[in-house]
């Protein structure tokens, strides 16, 4: 009886847990679609806030968006590949090889508060780019590198070792042998490194609004001016108008974007990373 | 070529460096300032009145990651093991990508559904003047740190080898006697590795909080409006400025947090590494 009764109260207590999350998310993405939905339009996606006519617009938070996720992973991307190739190509050094991946690690666990607070005294103030997306994508850097490394090591330690000693048997040279074999052959883990870190930059706030500023305006990316474009992306401008423009219209359009977004980085990943590897 | 990529290596270590020599050195002179006493342990944080006591913070960030932890991780360890045991299979990939696209929602959009939501909802269920509070973060956590508790809970779990599973079994226990008697205890570090992680997260979010928290400096209870270490630091950076002494206390604020994660970090290598060695 005892444990029959065992029985049922695990039973209710794993089918309840499961059932209220699978029921949060449901609600969570009925109520931000149901909210969102209706205010999206194709002015709502092409057009800025104009104040006048007191539309509604958020054109320059997807192009900032755009350009940070670009920016960010173009410095980011060499930098933790070349981290990736050196922890499983090249390491001889164990002691450099932990200090590396103990980096790493902290990297991943440390707050975006906390490279808010960076950014702004390192690339705003000692750096001196103020409040810019520059600035902005280059505290993005510090964060997106441990999703870079981790994913591209991973794939590479999946690289088979006759790969490596076929092409260095036939007279290859590391380099080359790296170039020409490894490389291509952990493509699927780079690609989805990158899709990772272009998550993360999308759900960014934290950071972004400390140091690539708050604007809604269009901003002039033309290198002349490059160097001042500040604003919001998508999230920060999520921000702005929930909680100091209390419009929460908007607001739940950006979420339904930002969702919508996130669905299709998330599955991307795995697709991608199945073809590619398949391939 | 080699150099070029080992240079790329140091540069995580570099970043590393960098972040904790530059907390340290806009971090400290505030504390001296003020005191290290006075700041860690005062009561009261009002930059208009000079007064850095960052006591409240600190004891928001215990109890509303404490708070988070209570509610999140049981439901996360349930969720788990339902997954990975009980679920049938098309049941279970259908909600393994929902966990994953949970854990990818950006913290502010939990924010706004908790502004939306969950707060106007306190204040009426509890008859609060207002519902922004800790009860609220502490939800809005709980639900934010459930998609890692889950995955990586799962994971812990999938690991334990079937044998065991399958003595237990034999033996005569019934089914769910042997998940949470053999399997979990089994998969133990692995999930304490989950609740670590979790509570990493947990202290480390500020945006969604800001939205939910209220973020008055009051010393924490459950329907006040409290500030968080991150919340702290967040709510004042933009109005504070360059070089007063408002600023340099919030990066000894963010000195403070960046310690609080380092443990955390080094508790969670901790278990791992017993993990590795069984």
């Amino acid at each position: 009886m005892r444990r029959k009764m065992y029985d049922f109260g695990a039973r209710a207590l794993l089918y309840g847990c499961s059932a209220l999350t699978v029921g949060l998310l449901g609600f969570l993405i009925g109520y931000i679609l149901i909210r969102g939905l209706g205010g999206i339009s194709w002015s709502f996606l092409t057009t800025s806030e104009s104040v006048l006519r007191g539309t509604v617009g958020i054109a320059p938070a997807i192009r900032n968006t755009l350009f940070v996720v670009v920016v960010s992973l173009l410095l980011a991307l060499p930098l933790g590949v070349g981290a990736a190739i050196y922890l499983t190509e090249y390491a001889r050094n164990k002691r450099l090889v932990a200090a590396i991946e103990f980096a790493s690690e902290a990297l991943a666990g440390i707050p975006s508060i906390i490279y808010a607070l960076v950014g702004v005294i390192l690339f705003c103030t000692a750096l001196k780019l103020q409040k810019t997306l520059l600035a902005g994508s280059l505290t993005m850097v510090m964060m997106i590198l441990p999703t870079i490394i981790r994913s591209t090591q991973e794939s590479l330690k999946t690289v088979p070792q006759s790969y490596r000693e076929g092409a260095l048997g036939l007279g290859s040279g590391k380099w080359h042998m790296i170039r020409t074999v490894v490389l291509p052959s952990a493509v699927d883990g780079i690609v989805t490194g990158c899709i990772l870190a272009a998550g993360r930059v999308v759900g960014e706030s934290a950071v972004l609004m400390y140091t690539a500023g708050m604007s809604m305006a269009m901003q002039d990316f033309s290198p002349g001016r490059l160097a001042r474009a500040s604003g919001s992306t998508l999230t920060v401008a999520l921000y702005h108008y929930a909680k100091e423009n209390a419009d929460f219209g908007a607001a739940f359009s950006i979420a339904t974007i930002l969702l919508a977004l996130t669905v299709i980085l998330n599955l991307s990943a795995g697709v991608l990373g199945k073809k590619l590897k398949r391939s | 070529m080699q150099v070029l990529f080992t240079l790329c290596g140091l540069m995580a270590v570099g970043f590393v460096l960098l972040i904790s020599v530059y907390l340290i050195i806009s971090g400290l002179p505030a504390m001296r300032e003020i005191g290290l006493g006075r700041f860690l342990f005062g009561k009261t944080w009002a930059a208009g009145q000079n007064q850095y006591g960052i006591l409240p913070l600190i004891l928001t960030s215990i109890y509303g990651t404490a708070g988070a932890v209570v509610i999140g991780v049981p439901i996360g360890f349930f969720t788990a093991v339902f997954l990975s045991k009980v679920a049938p299979k098309w049941l279970a990939n259908v909600i393994r990508p929902a966990v994953s696209l949970l854990a990818g929602i950006p913290s502010v959009v939990y924010g706004l559904v908790g502004m939306c939501v969950l707060v106007p909802a306190l204040r009426n269920w509890l008859n609060l003047p207002a519902g922004d509070s800790l009860l609220a973060a502490i939800i809005v956590l709980a639900v934010m740190i459930l998609p890692n508790i889950i995955s990586l809970s799962e994971t812990a779990l999938e690991a334990v080898p079937r044998e065991y599973e399958e003595a237990s079994l034999a033996l005569g226990a019934t089914k769910l006697e042997t998940y949470f008697r053999v399997s979990a205890p089994a998969a133990k570090s692995g999930i304490a590795a989950a609740v670590v992680l979790g509570i990493g997260r947990a202290v480390g979010e500020a945006m969604a909080i800001m939205m939910v928290a209220g973020n008055v400096a009051n010393m924490p209870a459950l329907t006040k409006s409290v500030r968080f270490l991150t919340t702290g630091i967040s709510i004042e950076l933009n109005y504070s400025r360059d070089g007063s002494l408002q600023r340099q206390a919030l990066f000894s604020i963010g000195l403070v947090l960046f310690l609080f994660i380092m443990l955390i970090n080094a508790f969670l290598n901790l278990v791992l590494k017993r993990e590795k060695e069984g």
